[in-house]
């Protein structure tokens, strides 16, 4: 069971949050729409489900288109940022809701109410009202809920937004473990781009209502597809360079890019892409201004001649950390960057 | 999944289930809309009607008639009177209710609510019973000149009772979310008590000040029935508007009453938005 | 949080607030209601058989009827206009919103004249009504007319103030999980009404058994015939039976003061308390 995205556009007033979107997702995919905050992805996930309409566009779900089929006909299973678990009702009938109102029988909706309580490990709460529960319980009972009439597709916005960092790792690995059980496909909206790598098979980064790239997590990493990603993933140096007959340099750092001949550049240079190093004759570009333990990593900053600032990350007992102190001239080497033309 | 590269609206097929989707709350709204249209727009349209019926210039002589003019004069500077006392009064209510612990604090909570529920016209008795000229103290006070039934000090107190919760519930949603720190804070940067009032505590409740007091002087505008009770109606110097048109309307001059109520309706329109908006911005300081 | 910060008046400005505030109500409030008791109590004999007489008892149990009356009506239609002001967005939607509130604005007198405008000699609806048979004024109908118009706003408005306040996630949900709108309405929306609903009845209640000038114009207070509980107290006042106005006064404000009492227990369980 899959699903197709073609050419989705969406308005509010004047602001285009969807812009000609268009992806598929393979049937029994995990998939993380990954961006900034107003960058339309839960917008998106709102029109797949039909409780946003679109300005124009089309969603197929195995074949069939949907756009005009009502929420309640999509058989979408929907989990929201907040839970909105039915207050007046208790776990139980919470899970059964979606079964009840299509009339399974009675018999039939406490078997499964029974499994998934089971499988979410909620079980001895089902007489419990959702003010009962902790946080990441409620996120259990709102997946239960969702998957209780078996949906041909799962959508999750910010399933972990509101539960405290702890329990978001932790339902984090038993999403996707659960994920491994069901292959359900579903479809899930995070601003957290650990969130993203940790839980998805394939990941769709989107700014500004577009998708700016749309592939597996480490190749997001390793090949950024635009300045925005190689900017966004990860903590990142953006340097102006320019390209010298091949050789491209940012100020008296070389960098290690393939000739673009393009002349003004802009070079992202990810923390761990970098060496520095003590330069104890007193030569090197740069001097190390400060030296920030940051736990297991040190985070180096320095600001090579010329003024521009750049940081490293090394690990705590990295040798290379020997003389790096506040006011040290540095060496510096690019291991690996990426460039492009500076707009 | 290759069909999907056509790229129609996708409008196109599904209007008709679009629409049965639409019906319901378009059905609710509209009979919602009607209703509302025809229990008060129209009756109220058919008053404008009735006052204007005899051309303007008849209207205008309604209302300028001396008793009706008197009439509307008493009401507003009894309104205006009311609204003054309640803004402070209310006020000092709604502080004490949200900041300050004392004995009988759930009984003031439960006296400020109790004129919403009281019947108008019962309030009115109830002075009647405590300084009727039959009563003890108020043929006490009668023989010290001092009348307050059937005298304007019974209006005044008439209407104090009506409307005394209105400024303590605009202010009182205010003051509990005003933060007391702000107070804490003003007094560690220097600032007198006196200072610390006018410039950290009044600017955000002003506006709820206001709309509590512009929805007393509305009120007592329209207040009949306990005013009815207490004015004795003694023409020119106790009739107040709503009192002069139902004896208008029994003495069987519709037409006049009705024009003089389209200066009560005109005020009506005018002070009900004006709440509103005060409302919003009080509300909107709370940020 | 203000709640954990209440403290005691402590400076003699402050005592002397509190002391100035405690006293004005009492004599605005207290003082008139010990009253009115202590004057009813005094003539218990004459109360009791003022208000034993049969118009007495038929004003009480017209007042209950339309209270009854305005209660069912305004109930729903409190319910149906609050999901519309709460949950659909269109054009004219401010103006319905301002409109329902305008009953609390306007005197109750000019209510009254505004449906004698409308159904009155010569009015829109006259010709109508004469032909359907129907007598409004001075009968039945201008009661019920009457006491309908002025407790419009209370049910509709705690509605919206709870819809608002409990946004539409829960709604969408049903709506993800296969619920028609009207499996969604009773099942998910209506069980979180269940206060506002209870609160806006007894204001309902409340001011449909205390409205006065609305009824005395409309309705002309025909004894045994249109006259409610609160024109009762009105025409007895006029004909100088103070003891039957005074009781039938009572009887209103305890039942007022009882409303009250439910209306505050049903606001502390759903946390508004003032």
């Amino acid at each position: 069971m899959g699903i197709q995205v073609n050419h989705l556009v969406k308005s509010f007033g004047a602001t285009r949050v969807v812009n000609d979107v268009t992806f598929t997702v393979n049937p029994g995919e995990l998939v993380a729409l990954l961006g900034p905050s107003g960058g339309g992805k839960s917008t998106i996930l709102r029109i797949i489900a039909g409780l946003e309409s679109s300005d124009q566009g089309e969603v197929w779900l195995d074949n069939e288109r949907v756009d005009h089929l009502h929420t309640r006909d999509r058989r979408i299973g929907f989990v929201f940022q907040h839970y909105a678990l039915f207050r007046h009702m208790t776990v139980a009938d919470n899970i059964a809701f979606g079964l009840d109102v299509r009339g399974v029988p009675k018999e039939k909706q406490r078997k499964r109410v029974g499994d998934l309580l089971d499988l979410m490990g909620l079980s001895g709460l089902d007489g419990r009202l959702p003010a009962q529960l902790s946080g990441g319980q409620r996120q259990r009972v709102a997946l239960a809920r969702a998957l209780a009439p078996e949906p041909r597709l799962l959508l999750l916005d910010e399933p972990f937004g509101a539960v405290d960092a702890k329990v978001r790792e932790e339902l984090r690995r038993w999403l996707r473990n659960l994920h491994d059980e069901f292959h359900t496909t579903s479809i899930f909206v995070t601003h957290d781009q650990e969130e993203a790598f940790a839980v998805s098979d394939r990941v769709l980064i989107l700014n500004k209502g577009r998708v700016e790239q749309d592939a597996a997590p480490l190749d997001v990493l390793d090949h950024p597809a635009t300045e925005f990603v190689a900017r966004f993933v990860g903590e990142v140096n953006v340097l102006d360079a320019v390209d010298k007959d091949g050789a491209v340099f940012a100020g008296p750092l070389s960098v290690p890019v393939t000739a673009t001949g393009a002349g003004k550049l802009h070079v992202v240079v990810r923390a761990y892409d970098l060496k520095f190093w003590h330069a104890e004759d007193g030569q090197g570009i740069a001097t190390a201004r400060r030296v920030v333990p940051l736990g297991d990593r040190v985070r180096v900053d320095a600001e090579i001649d010329g003024g521009v600032p750049i940081f490293a990350q090394f690990p705590r007992r990295s040798s290379l950390l020997r003389g790096v102190e506040p006011g040290a001239r540095l060496g510096i080497e690019v291991t690996h960057a990426r460039a492009w033309p500076a707009p | 999944m290759t069909e999907a590269a056509s790229t129609s609206a996708p409008a196109e097929l599904p209007r008709a289930a679009r629409w049965l989707d639409r019906a319901g709350p378009l059905a609710l709204r509209g009979a919602f809309a009607a209703y509302l249209l025809l229990w008060i727009a129209l009756p109220l349209a058919a008053l404008v009607a009735k006052g204007l019926g005899q051309g303007p210039a008849a209207a205008w002589e309604a209302i300028s008639d001396k008793t009706a003019l008197d009439a509307l004069r008493l009401s507003i500077t009894t309104g205006l009177v009311a609204a003054i006392v309640n803004g402070v009064v209310g006020t000092a209510i709604a502080w004490m209710l949200v900041r300050w612990e004392f004995p009988g604090r759930t009984a003031v909570a439960w006296l400020v609510d109790l004129p919403l529920a009281i019947p108008t016209l019962v309030a009115g008795i109830l002075l009647v019973a405590l300084y009727g000229p039959q009563t003890w103290l108020g043929g006490t006070l009668e023989g010290f000149g001092i009348e307050i039934v059937f005298a304007q000090p019974g209006i005044i107190m008439a209407l104090l009772f009506v409307t005394l919760p209105f400024v303590v519930r605009t202010v009182e949603p205010i003051l509990v979310e005003l933060d007391p720190a702000e107070e804490e804070a003003s007094n560690t940067l220097g600032a007198t008590r006196f200072q610390t009032f006018t410039r950290v505590l009044l600017p955000p409740i002003l506006p709820a000040m206001a709309a509590g007091a512009v929805q007393t002087f509305a009120r007592c505008v329209a207040e009949f029935g306990s005013v009815a009770v207490v004015s004795g109606n003694i023409p020119r110097h106790t009739l107040t508007a709503p009192v002069w048109i139902q004896g208008e309307v029994e003495a069987g001059n519709p037409d006049g009453a009705a024009a003089v109520s389209l200066v009560l309706l005109a005020l009506a329109l005018v002070l009900h938005p004006l709440s509103g908006v005060l409302i919003r911005t009080a509300g909107g300081r709370r940020g | 949080m203000a709640e954990s910060r209440r403290v005691r008046p402590e400076t003699p400005l402050q005592r002397a607030i509190a002391v100035g505030v405690l006293l004005y109500l009492g004599a605005v409030l207290v003082v008139p209601l010990l009253a009115l008791a202590w004057t009813a109590a005094r003539q218990a004999g004459k109360v009791v058989e003022g208000l034993s007489q049969p118009d007495a008892m038929h004003a009480l149990r017209m007042s209950a009827i339309l209270a009854v009356i305005a209660v069912v009506v305004n109930g729903t239609v409190g319910v149906v206009g609050g999901l519309v002001l709460a949950r659909q967005r269109f054009f004219g939607r401010r103006v319905l919103d301002s409109l329902v509130d305008l009953p609390m604005a306007l005197s109750p007198v000019m209510i009254g004249l505004a449906f004698i405008a409308l159904v009155g000699r010569g009015g829109w609806l006259a010709p109508m009504l004469d032909a359907a048979g129907v007598s409004v004024l001075f009968n039945f109908p201008g009661l019920v007319v009457g006491t309908v118009f002025v407790t419009i706003p209370f049910t509709v408005r705690e509605i919206v103030l709870v819809l608002d306040e409990l946004g539409d996630s829960e709604e969408q949900a049903a709506a993800t999980l296969g619920a028609t709108p009207w499996q969604t309405f009773w099942r998910v929306t209506m069980p979180n009404l269940r206060g506002a609903l209870e609160i806006g009845v007894t204001l309902t209640l409340a001011r449909s058994l205390g409205e006065f000038g609305a009824v005395l114009v409309l309705g002309g207070a025909i004894s045994q015939k249109t006259q409610t509980a609160t024109t009762f107290i009105h025409a007895a006042m006029e004909e100088r039976q103070q003891p039957a106005a005074y009781g039938m006064a009572l009887i209103l404000a305890a039942i007022s003061i009882a409303l009250l009492a439910f209306l505050r227990s049903r606001r502390r369980a759903h946390g508004q308390e003032s």
